[in-house]
């Protein structure tokens, strides 16, 4: 592999696999929480950190670490709030951030100021030896906090209500959420960008939530999506000379719209070969189960239930529950259309 | 068993500094089964909202469990099912999973579900009927179902009191019924039962005390069959039959139009 050869190049995909792990870990509970541009915003509120580590010559990655956390911090504050100008008082803080950041890169020396793009929109070249290590402590922070907390992050992000009836310290741990990303946006500025880290939390969880059965398959996923597109983003804007951030962007933008494009046909084919096969009751009026008051009959893998002399299998399907007609004969050779006992 | 379930002395609970519930007297044993009746807007859910610390208390006093409302530490024993008619979030999630959340305010600030709260888990779900589908999608169960899976994730937390809002509106017969026999057992093994609901219907074998708010006041407090065959002397059902009606009727009958085990008016 030649682009294995070079430093720069070893760092960046170093770079790119741990955001690729640690981008979607945290974005599953955004998309849960329907708050999918948390990230963006955080990122507009890093440049600001940025622009002050440049200017005051420190490493930048500290610096908008710092910023982005605050930010986090703030925000979860304003929102607990919950008064109206909490909308008004998160443009302040997002549009405050990413003007603040112009503004100051823009006092820096000549020269420096170009590498806004680069911070904006992820270069393959930028990633220090320094950063990595950085990087990789956030990493394991980032997913051992998950691990540890991620039933809790998914009760808070599912029900906030439910979770503060109980008693679960609600603003803490939407806190530790918001922090979370922080981290993780400040882990995307070398190779990913801080205005497209948002893509890179949200579209693999977007991928995986049309797959997944489970939310902890849904989070798994996720992350094997998020590391495979943002390390073959990384190596394809190599070769392709592209901006690192936007190649990886659109390649799981790609790979969204490949999945549900398969997920849609999957479904519509299952619907129509169902349709022929077995007589459906869409609108059967109750639902079968334990004590419904019909027989259940043990039926292969699954239980019909003798209805009036028919039996009924439940199935399932994405929009609920309905019952074929399954009879003896109908299951071992199924004739097309001529089920009916 | 000293301490009543609950007690509300002079309450008024609203939202903001918006009076809803006003200067209610209210004393509910431990191991009571109580039933909450009112019509929509009568301020029934803000009441039992007040109990869960979501809706304020502006005067007087509510205790739970003991403590003054706003200050129980163990807000892990009072049980709560929201009225909601569906559980699945944005993110596919097991019935497994949604109940374990159940399980999460007896384990502190960071502990993991262990061996005994998976047990626990399990249990819960396999009361409410829904053993074979434990690791189904939530999203794949009907709305009954889904309403069982609520019941078991408060039922997961093993609470000692359990407050329930509008649990049967819009379910089907079997899920009312499996609802009817889990209340039934949890009630038998002590819980206190509180359940907010426009009418008593498959739960009236269960509930045996009634309170009926009326505009925000407390207007009947007393045994469930004095509080009226549909919901109590204020409900807005005059053309409901006498007998509840979900429970008048077998399954392998003939089916009445859904409406009739439906609450009428379409609440949440």
């Amino acid at each position: 592999m030649e682009l294995l050869e070079y430093g720069f190049m070893q760092r960046a995909l170093l770079a790119s696999l741990m955001v690729g792990l640690a981008a979607p870990a945290v974005g599953v509970f955004l998309v849960q929480r329907r708050l999918s541009l948390l990230g963006d915003g955080l990122g507009h509120v890093a440049l600001t950190g940025v622009a002050v580590g440049v200017l005051t010559a420190t490493a930048p990655v500290g610096t908008a670490l710092v910023a982005a956390v605050l930010g986090a911090v703030l925000i979860e504050l304003v929102r607990a709030r919950g008064r109206t100008s909490g909308d008004v008082a998160l443009a302040v803080l997002f549009y405050g951030g990413i003007a603040g950041g112009v503004v100051l890169l823009s006092l820096a020396p000549r020269g420096q100021a170009t590498n806004l793009d680069a911070y904006l929109f992820g270069a393959i070249t930028t990633t220090q030896a320094s950063d990595v290590a950085v990087f990789a402590v956030i990493t394991v922070v980032v997913l051992a906090v998950v691990w540890m907390l991620g039933q809790r992050l998914y009760a808070v992000s599912d029900d906030e209500e439910y979770a503060r009836a109980v008693g679960l310290p609600v603003l803490a741990l939407n806190v530790v959420l918001a922090v979370l990303v922080a981290s993780t946006v400040v882990l995307s500025m070398r190779v990913v960008g801080l205005l497209l880290i948002s893509a890179l939390m949200i579209l693999p969880s977007a991928v995986a939530q049309l797959v997944g059965r489970s939310f902890r398959s849904t989070l798994l996923l996720a992350c094997a999506i998020g590391v495979v597109v943002s390390v073959a983003g990384t190596a394809g804007s190599y070769y392709t000379g592209t901006p690192s951030g936007g190649t990886i962007v659109l390649l799981a933008i790609a790979l969204f719209l490949a999945v549900t494009a398969g997920v849609t046909l999957r479904e519509a084919t299952a619907r129509r070969r169902h349709g022929r096969r077995a007589e459906v009751h869409a609108t059967h009026p109750h639902e079968h189960g334990e004590g419904c008051g019909h027989r259940a009959v043990p039926h292969g893998d699954h239980v019909d239930y003798d209805h009036d002399g028919h039996l009924h299998a439940p199935h399932r399907t994405v929009s609920g529950i309905h019952y074929d007609e399954h009879s003896e004969r109908a299951v071992a050779a199924p004739p097309v259309g001529t089920e009916r006992p | 068993m000293s301490d009543p379930a609950l007690r509300l002395t002079g309450a008024t609970i609203g939202y903001g500094d918006v009076a809803i519930v006003r200067d209610a007297d209210l004393t509910v044993r431990q191991g009571e089964a109580v039933a909450v009746l009112g019509s929509n807007g009568s301020g029934k859910t803000t009441l039992s909202r007040g109990l869960l610390g979501l809706a304020t208390v502006l005067g007087g006093t509510v205790e739970v469990l003991g403590s003054p409302v706003g200050r129980l530490r163990e807000r892990g024993r009072v049980g709560y099912v929201p009225q909601r008619h569906t559980v699945s979030g944005a993110m596919p999630a097991t019935v497994r999973e949604v109940v374990g959340v159940g399980r999460l305010p007896r384990l502190g600030l960071w502990r993991r579900l262990g061996p005994r709260d998976r047990a626990a888990v399990a249990e819960a779900v396999d009361a409410v009927g829904l053993a074979d589908r434990l690791d189904d999608p939530v999203a794949s169960l009907s709305g009954g179902q889904q309403r069982r899976v609520l019941v078991a994730r408060a039922l997961a937390a093993e609470p000692e009191l359990l407050v329930m809002d509008e649990p049967t509106a819009g379910v089907d017969a079997a899920s009312q019924m499996a609802l009817a026999t889990v209340l039934a057992r949890v009630s038998a093994a002590g819980t206190t039962l509180l359940v907010v609901t426009h009418e008593t219907g498959a739960l009236s074998g269960v509930l045996t005390r009634a309170v009926v708010v009326d505009s925000g006041r407390l207007t009947y407090d007393g045994p469930l069959a004095g509080a009226g065959p549909a919901g109590g002397p204020d409900c807005h059902h005059p053309d409901e039959p006498a007998a509840p009606p979900v429970r008048g009727y077998r399954l392998d009958q003939p089916r009445p139009a859904p409406d009739a085990v439906r609450v009428r008016d379409g609440s949440r």
